[in-house]
């Protein structure tokens, strides 16, 4: 009551008033900082706009649709040379992802090896793992990366030649070629056995649990569920007729040189672009995941070891029940960081001919002139994958971080 | 409060004149730095490379001294940005170099819708293919099957494909960033042939450990027309860097090379007389003095010199004339007459 009659006195000093309450002032503040903000935004996309006319740029999104008229080496969709510059694009992101998927994994698995590799308490083990980390790490990832195309490269047999294993696995220049498994009617069956085998899987595992709660008795449900999840699909193979072929990679000896090696368009082939380009990558990654792990593990009190040893759990149960889930905890952010690198890394593909989302963007960029709109798909798509890997590593985190309450 | 906002609005203006601030004429710009900015290619023999001491040669980059000869009477007044073929036409738009003269084909596309102007064909070219002696091929008919280095980002890897898809051969194309690791590759044996411009594979031939256990075929699968090219809208620079080029051939066709030009000076014939300005002002309507043919050919020759002196017959390249010729000796080279 007694600010509004102070108000109802003197108009000025209301509005004095208004303006000194602080949250008032802050909203004004946020809504002139937003507002400038996007002004300025809306303003440089106006004159870029205004200046690419001025100067006859063509614009816009529109050549996506066009014809691309350029071949591409690897591709896990449909696409030839009358396709559109827009499946161009979606081949090339298609190859990012194939090879910084692969990457992650590949490295995950070599980085936490070598990570405990280098706490080992054999000498020897400890100082080969300290080496590999200290040389990979240190050299840039674009000489790595030209290091293993060309030892690839070098090392293999030429075109008309070959290395067996197994008379089904060849290598030669041309890349790795092997038996490319044909899908037929069918199939569908064996594809749709895998979630009822896990939903057996689910079911044995609560039984398992309750028995063990009941009895104290364990039954064998990792043994079990194992036998399920392989044996259920292999079982449904079989019984709908094996509705699976391989299309064996035809290696011609004999005829015009040119027309020696392996017939194109026979069996699956392996690019060495792509193997090179993921040896680096992941044996690069690696090296900084082991030394994430290994802060990770370090960062487990030495008391939890020796809890653990002292209930009687052998040294790999420690590592694998005690220590490593805490160590997660740790692991888990940097991890993630790793996982941005390698990705936005793979786009040193081009400098190894590996038709990968900036390769094949730089040629459709090239065709039509239209840089700024290349670049932002690039920077769209990158982000874009940056941000799906955050959130999902994120998501992991919430679960292993230490709830307190 | 409001003093904050009014300095944010001006800070904010200031950073848009700065984006939106259209320059002055690229003639006026030049003179006043003293140099002409030239993008040129940093490893292709014969037409733009720069050896151990920093020490630039090639046909493009003489264009861009006689640019500089026109303007400044003075070859050197030349700065060199070594561009890759993706960096190029952004590079020309932005304004970071004021000429583009980088082995760059002449296309419909590039002519409309990049805000570029080719100013004339310095370097008739077509592209082809290399492969090795051994593989016994003598003509790219017989390649159906084969695998295929090149760069990316050129016209290159379009001609590939038209040229195999019109002849119904299959392919495979394996395209490198730069022209080190198609070359790389190529030696390794990744690929049975390598292709691009034919000048382009006479250089990278002899960057190979045995030049000679490989051959270019004779096929010339496309016209590649390169050239020179400046920015739209302005009209004034493109005529100048334009007509640099015209003097360059209107002088072979007149006889006047860097060592006779002094002594043809006083020469009684009028085409010579307008040419080095001794009759007549052409100079001034460019924004130039009135010698600047006379500069031009006093500091870098004619074309044909600077033609032979960097991929002629007496050169490692050894490429014939061919094309490149003057329209009166079987060539396709003709320039307008100055008049």
């Amino acid at each position: 009551m007694a600010s509004s009659e102070l108000g109802a006195a003197s108009p000025g000093r209301r509005i004095a008033a208004i303006l000194n309450n602080p949250a008032v002032r802050g909203a004004v503040f946020q809504v002139a900082f937003v507002a400038v903000l996007g002004w300025l935004i809306w303003d440089i996309i106006q004159n870029t706009a205004h200046n690419l006319q001025k100067a006859n740029i063509a614009a816009g999104y529109g050549f996506l649709g066009r014809t691309a008229g350029f071949g591409i080496i690897q591709k896990f969709v449909d696409y030839t040379e009358a396709s559109s510059y827009g499946r161009a694009v979606y081949v090339g992101l298609l190859n990012t992802l194939a090879v910084a998927g692969l990457g992650v994994v590949l490295a995950t698995i070599i980085g936490f090896v070598v990570g405990v590799a280098r706490l080992s308490s054999n000498w020897l083990i400890a100082q080969l793992a300290a080496i590999y980390v200290e040389v990979i790490r240190n050299i840039p990832l674009l000489l790595q990366l030209f290091f293993w195309y060309f030892a690839v490269l070098r090392s293999v047999p030429g075109m008309r030649e070959k290395w067996s294993l197994f008379g089904l696995f060849h290598i030669n220049i041309g890349g790795l070629h092997v038996p490319r498994p044909v899908v037929e009617d069918g199939f569908g069956w064996v594809v749709g056995a895998v979630p009822v085998a896990i939903a057996i899987a689910i079911f044995v595992a609560r039984w398992g649990k309750e028995r063990q709660e009941a009895t104290g008795g364990r039954p064998p449900i990792g043994a079990i569920n194992t036998a399920v999840i392989i044996g259920l699909p292999i079982l449904v193979f079989f019984l709908v007729g094996r509705p699976l072929v391989f299309d064996i990679p035809l290696f011609n000896e004999t005829g015009p040189l040119l027309r020696r090696g392996f017939q194109a368009g026979s069996g699956l082939t392996v690019i060495p672009e792509f193997v090179g380009l993921l040896l680096a990558l992941s044996l690069y990654t690696a090296a900084y995941i082991a030394e994430i792990v290994r802060a990770g593990i370090l960062a487990v009190s030495h008391g939890q070891t020796e809890a653990a040893h002292s209930l009687g759990l052998r040294s790999g149960q420690t590592l694998r029940l005690v220590v490593i889930p805490q160590a997660m905890r740790v692991i888990i952010p940097p991890l993630t960081n790793q996982y941005l690198n390698l990705t936005k890394n793979s786009s040193l593909a081009v400098a190894v001919a590996y038709p990968d989302l900036v390769s094949v963007g730089g040629t459709v960029l090239n065709q039509t002139g239209q840089a700024i709109e290349m670049v932002s798909i690039w920077m769209l798509f990158y982000l874009g994958l940056s941000l799906i890997t955050s959130f999902v590593m994120n998501q992991w985190n919430k679960r292993v971080a230490l709830i307190e309450r | 409060m409001n003093k904050h906002i009014t300095s944010l609005i001006f800070g904010a203006s200031l950073a848009l004149a700065g984006i939106s601030a259209a320059s002055a004429g690229t003639l006026e710009d030049v003179k006043a730095k003293g140099f002409v900015q030239c993008g040129v290619n940093p490893s292709l023999i014969g037409f733009g490379i720069a050896d151990e001491k920093g020490e630039w040669s090639g046909i493009d980059v003489d264009f861009c001294r006689a640019v500089a000869s026109a303007i400044f009477n003075d070859p050197t007044k030349v700065k060199f940005s070594p561009l890759n073929a993706k960096e190029r036409f952004t590079a020309l738009q932005s304004g970071e170099v004021d000429l583009l003269s980088r082995n760059t084909t002449w296309t419909m596309s590039r002519d409309s819708s990049l805000g570029l102007m080719f100013v004339g064909v310095t370097y008739y070219d077509g592209q082809g293919f290399m492969v090795r002696k051994s593989l016994g091929v003598s003509s790219a008919l017989e390649l159906s099957g084969a695998k295929v280095c090149t760069q990316t980002g050129t016209t290159t890897e379009l001609n590939l494909a038209d040229y195999f898809r019109s002849h119904n051969m299959p392919y495979e194309v394996v395209a490198f960033e730069k022209n080190e690791e198609v070359l790389q590759a190529y030696e390794a044996g990744r690929c049975d042939a390598y292709t691009t411009d034919a000048s382009g594979l006479y250089a990278e031939r002899l960057k190979l450990t045995n030049p000679d256990d490989h051959m270019i075929l004779p096929e010339i699968i496309s016209k590649e027309p390169l050239g020179p090219a400046v920015r739209q809208g302005d009209d004034k620079w493109f005529t100048l860097v334009k007509w640099t080029y015209f003097a360059l051939i209107n002088a072979e066709e007149l006889g006047l090379t860097k060592a006779n030009i002094d002594e043809k000076k006083s020469s009684d014939n009028p085409e010579i007389k307008r040419f080095v300005g001794a009759e007549g002002d052409f100079g001034t309507p460019i924004g130039l003095t009135s010698d600047w043919a006379y500069r031009i050919v006093k500091n870098v020759g004619n074309y044909g010199e600077i033609f032979d002196a960097n991929v002629g017959p007496s050169t490692k390249l050894g490429i014939a004339r061919g094309l490149n010729n003057l329209w009166s000796k079987g060539g396709i080279q003709y320039a307008p007459p100055i008049r």
